[in-house]
C-alpha cells in the first residue's frame, strides 16, 4: 500500500500532471489525477476525452502534462485507448517496445456515462488492459452544469431546472459502477477524492490485473454543486459518510465494502449544503422528495452489503 | 501472377502485404468482407496485426487514431452509414496528421435504406480533410490501396485517405487481378516511420489538444499545406508504382480517346468501364467523343482537368450523388476548374446510379449524343430515372 510519503516521492521523481492547468479554484479533478498517475510506477500514456480536465489541461500551444497524453472527442475515450493499446501489443510483438507500459484512461461523468458509454462497454468487452478512471462529477460541468445521467434525482442542472412545474431533475442517477461490473472484468471500484489513500491502494490494487480495470471517483465540483470553494473535500467526505456514495471494490466478481460509516448519517445533512439541492428546503414538497432520496440511499446501501454478504469471497460469506 | 477475385479481396491482400500493426474494422454491407478477410488473417497468425473488433465505425476510427498517434501503422474500411458514423473522427484524424488508410466501399446513405452503390457517402467525407482516390477496378483497389499508404505516410502529407470502391460493382465481382509479389509489394510501401508516437513515453507529447481563436487558424491552414502536397506525391509515387508494376498509370486523371474528341463524360469509379464501352461504340460510328476518369478526387486537380477538357466543346459530368439543393458535387469541381479556361465547353450535369440503380453504356451514348443538343443551364439531369 502506498502511503502519502511513498505517493509524494514519486511525485517529487516525476510530476505527471503539473501545475498551470486551468481547472477552477477548488476543483476535485487535479487531487485525483495525481493521486492515481503517483499510484503507477510504470510510465504511463494517459487519453482523455472531451471535458473539464481536456480543456483545462491542453490548451495550444501549453500542456500540464508531463506523460503521453491523447484527447481526440467526447465519446470515445475507450476507443481510443483500444487502439492506443492494440498498437503498444503490436509493437511489443515487433521489439519495438522494449518497457512495460500503462494505459489511463482520465474521464468525466458526461464521456463515461453518457455519450462515451458504447466505447467503453466495448474496451471492456474486448478485454484491453487499461484504467479508466471516472472522474464523475455528476453533470456537464464544462460546458454549463447540464444534467448527466449520474446527476442524483432533485440536484437543479442547467437542462433540469427547479421549475414550477419539475423541480431539478427527475430521475435518478445511472448506477454506472454496476454496470461496469457486469462486463466482469477483473477490478471495478468506486471511490471519492475525499479517501486518497484508498484511491491510491485502489488504483495498486487495479494495476496488478491485466485487463480492464475502471475507478469510478466521485469527483466534487464546487461550481456546479454550487458549494463553497473550499469545499470539495468536505462534500466528498459526507457523500460517504450518509452512504451516498459507498466506497467499494468488486474484484474478480467479489464484492468488499471497504468504508462502513459507523452512524447513519441521514442524506439530507449532505443535500442541505449544496446549492443545486436548495429548493428542497425551500419547497413544501421538498421533506417528501428528500425522505425519496434517503430512501433510494438505503436501498441501495442495503443492496450493496447484500451482495457483499452473497459475493464476498471471505469464508463463510455465502447467499 | 494474374489471379480472380473480388475488389473486397484485392483490398484485403494490399492490406495483408502493407501488414499494418492494428486494423480496427466494423462490419457494414458491403464492406464486411474486407473485415473478414483481415480477420482470417489475423487468425491464421499470417499476420502479426492487432486487429481490434470494435462495437461501431466510430469507434473503428478512434481505435486508429488512437493506434497511429500510439506509433503504429493502421487500416480500416467502412461504408455508407459507417462512414457517416465515424466521419467526425475522420476530420480528427486529418487535423491530428495521422496517415490512416481506410477503404470505402461506396454505398447509398440512408433514408430509405438501402446497401447498393453511389457516391453520397464518399462526398460525406469531402471535406473531412483526408485525400480520396477512385478506383475503376479491382485491380486498382489493390494498386490504388498500396500507393494510397505511401501518400499517407509521406513526411509532407501524413493525413488519411481514402480509397473509393463502388459497392457491389467493385466489392463483390470477380475480376482478373495481378497482385505484386509479397516481397515487392512491402518494399515498395517501406517500413512506418512513426512522429511523435504516445509510446515513446520517454518524450512525453501532448496529442489532441485545444486552441481558441488564438491559434485554431493557423493550425488549419498548416492542415491545407499538407493537403498541398498530396499532388506532388501522388505523382512521385504513382510513377514509382507504374514502373513497378508496369500499369499505366500516370497522373490524377485517365484521359480516354480525349485528345480529337470535342464531346466527354466526366466520371468517378466504376462507371469509367461502362463509359469506355459507350466511347469506343460511338466512336466506331465516326462520333468523337471521349472520356475523363477521375483517379484523385481529394485534392480536386483542377489545372489537370482545365487542361484535359478545355478543348472540347460539350461535357457531361456525371455525378453518382445528389448534393441537395445544388449541383452535382463533381460538376461543382469541374466547372470551378474550367471558370479560368478561355473557350470553355459547355457544361451539364447529370445524376445517375443512386441507390445501385444500373448504368449501361447505352444509356452513357444518349448522353454523348444528346449532349450537343441540350440548353446550357444549371439543371439537374437524371440518368435513368422514371419520372
Amino acid at each position: 500500500m502506498p502511503s502519502i510519503k511513498t505517493l509524494a516521492k514519486r511525485e517529487e521523481k516525476e510530476i505527471r500532471f503539473t501545475p498551470g492547468h486551468t481547472l477552477c479554484a477548488g476543483c476535485a479533478e487535479p487531487m485525483v489525477v495525481r493521486t492515481v498517475l503517483n499510484a503507477i510506477e510504470d510510465p504511463v500514456v494517459v487519453a482523455s476525452p472531451t471535458g473539464c480536465l481536456e480543456v483545462a489541461s491542453s490548451r495550444f500551444p501549453g500542456t500540464a502534462w508531463n506523460v503521453p497524453w491523447i484527447h481526440v472527442a467526447f465519446e470515445n475515450a475507450g476507443a481510443v485507448i483500444s487502439g492506443v493499446e492494440a498498437a503498444y501489443k503490436a509493437l511489443r510483438k515487433t521489439g519495438a517496445i522494449p518497457r512495460r507500459i500503462r494505459f489511463v484512461v482520465f474521464a468525466g461523468d458526461g464521456g463515461t456515462y453518457d455519450i462515451g458509454l458504447q466505447a467503453l462497454s466495448g474496451a471492456l468487452e474486448r478485454g484491453h488492459d487499461f484504467l479508466y478512471v471516472c472522474l464523475n462529477n455528476e453533470a456537464y460541468m464544462n460546458t454549463g452544469v447540464q444534467r448527466s445521467s449520474a446527476t442524483p434525482a432533485c440536484a437543479a442542472a442547467t437542462t433540469a431546472p427547479v421549475g414550477d412545474a419539475i423541480p431539478g431533475k427527475p430521475q435518478d442517477r445511472k448506477d454506472l459502477t454496476e454496470i461496469v461490473a457486469a462486463h466482469h472484468v477483473p477490478y471495478v471500484a468506486q471511490a471519492a477524492v475525499s479517501h486518497l489513500i484508498d484511491l491510491g491502494n485502489k488504483v495498486e490494487r487495479a494495476m496488478k490485473f491485466d485487463g480492464p480495470k475502471f475507478v469510478n471517483v466521485l469527483t466534487t465540483c464546487p461550481l456546479g454543486w454550487r458549494t463553497p470553494r473550499d469545499s470539495a473535500l468536505v462534500q466528498s467526505k459526507l457523500a460517504v459518510e450518509t452512504r451516498y456514495w459507498p466506497l467499494y471494490e468488486v474484484i474478480e466478481g467479489k464484492y468488499k465494502v471497504n468504508y462502513k460509516p459507523k452512524e447513519r448519517v441521514p442524506v439530507e445533512e449532505w443535500l442541505k449544503t449544496q446549492g443545486r439541492f436548495r429548493h428542497l428546503f425551500r419547497d413544501p414538497r421538498g421533506k417528501e422528495r428528500i425522505a425519496e432520496f434517503q430512501a433510494a440511499v438505503d436501498r441501495h446501501w442495503e443492496w450493496l452489503l447484500r451482495k457483499e454478504a452473497c459475493l464476498s469471497g471471505e469464508e463463510g460469506g455465502q447467499a | 501472377m494474374r489471379k480472380v477475385m473480388t475488389g473486397h479481396k484485392a483490398v484485403a491482400e494490399a492490406m495483408r502485404q502493407i501488414e499494418p500493426d492494428v486494423v480496427a474494422v466494423y462490419p457494414i454491407t458491403p464492406q464486411s468482407e474486407i473485415a473478414e478477410y483481415y480477420a482470417e488473417y489475423v487468425h491464421d497468425g499470417i499476420v502479426h496485426t492487432e486487429l481490434v473488433p470494435v462495437e461501431s465505425e466510430h469507434s473503428a476510427l478512434s481505435a486508429c487514431v488512437g493506434a497511429a498517434a500510439a506509433g503504429a501503422r493502421v487500416m480500416t474500411a467502412t461504408s455508407s452509414q459507417g462512414l457517416a458514423l465515424l466521419v467526425e473522427v475522420l476530420y480528427i484524424a486529418a487535423g491530428m496528421r495521422l496517415p490512416i488508410v481506410m477503404a470505402l466501399a461506396n454505398r447509398a446513405l440512408s433514408a430509405p435504406i438501402n446497401i447498393h452503390c453511389d457516391h453520397s457517402d464518399a462526398y460525406l467525407a469531402r471535406d473531412a480533410g483526408a485525400f480520396q482516390i477512385f478506383c475503376e477496378s479491382a485491380q486498382e483497389a489493390y494498386d490504388y490501396t498500396l500507393i494510397a499508404q505511401r501518400i499517407a505516410e509521406h513526411a509532407k502529407v501524413r493525413l488519411p485517405g481514402i480509397v473509393n470502391l463502388d459497392g457491389f460493382a467493385l466489392t463483390h465481382t470477380s475480376q482478373v487481378v495481378e497482385p505484386l509479389e509479397d516481397a515487392v509489394a512491402k518494399k515498395f510501401v517501406g517500413p512506418f516511420q512513426p512522429l511523435y508516437p504516445l509510446l515513446d513515453v520517454d518524450n512525453p507529447v501532448t496529442w489532441g489538444p485545444f486552441a481558441m481563436p488564438d491559434y485554431y487558424f493557423e493550425l488549419k491552414r498548416a492542415q491545407e499545406a499538407a493537403m498541398e502536397e498530396v499532388p506532388g506525391v501522388f505523382l512521385e509515387v504513382q510513377k514509382e508504382y507504374a514502373r513497378l508494376s508496369g500499369r499505366p498509370y500516370a497522373g490524377f486523371l485517365e484521359e480516354y480517346r480525349l485528345a480529337d474528341a470535342d464531346r466527354a463524360l466526366v466520371v468517378l469509379g466504376s462507371t469509367a468501364g461502362t463509359a469506355k464501352v459507350a466511347v469506343d461504340a460511338l466512336r466506331e460510328r465516326g462520333e468523337k467523343v471521349g472520356l475523363l476518369k477521375v483517379w484523385l478526387f481529394r485534392p480536386f486537380p483542377y489545372a489537370a482537368v482545365a487542361q484535359a477538357l478545355g478543348h472540347l466543346k460539350y461535357v457531361a459530368v456525371l455525378d453518382r450523388a445528389i448534393s441537395f439543393g445544388a449541383m452535382g458535387a463533381l460538376y461543382s469541381d469541374v466547372a470551378a476548374a474550367l471558370y479560368r479556361h478561355k473557350d470553355r465547353p459547355v457544361l451539364t450535369n447529370y445524376i445517375y446510379g443512386l441507390g445501385g440503380r444500373d448504368i449501361t453504356a447505352e444509356q452513357l451514348e444518349s448522353v454523348l449524343l444528346e449532349l450537343s443538343k441540350v440548353r446550357p443551364d444549371e439543371a439537374l439531369r437524371y440518368i435513368g430515372l422514371r419520372e
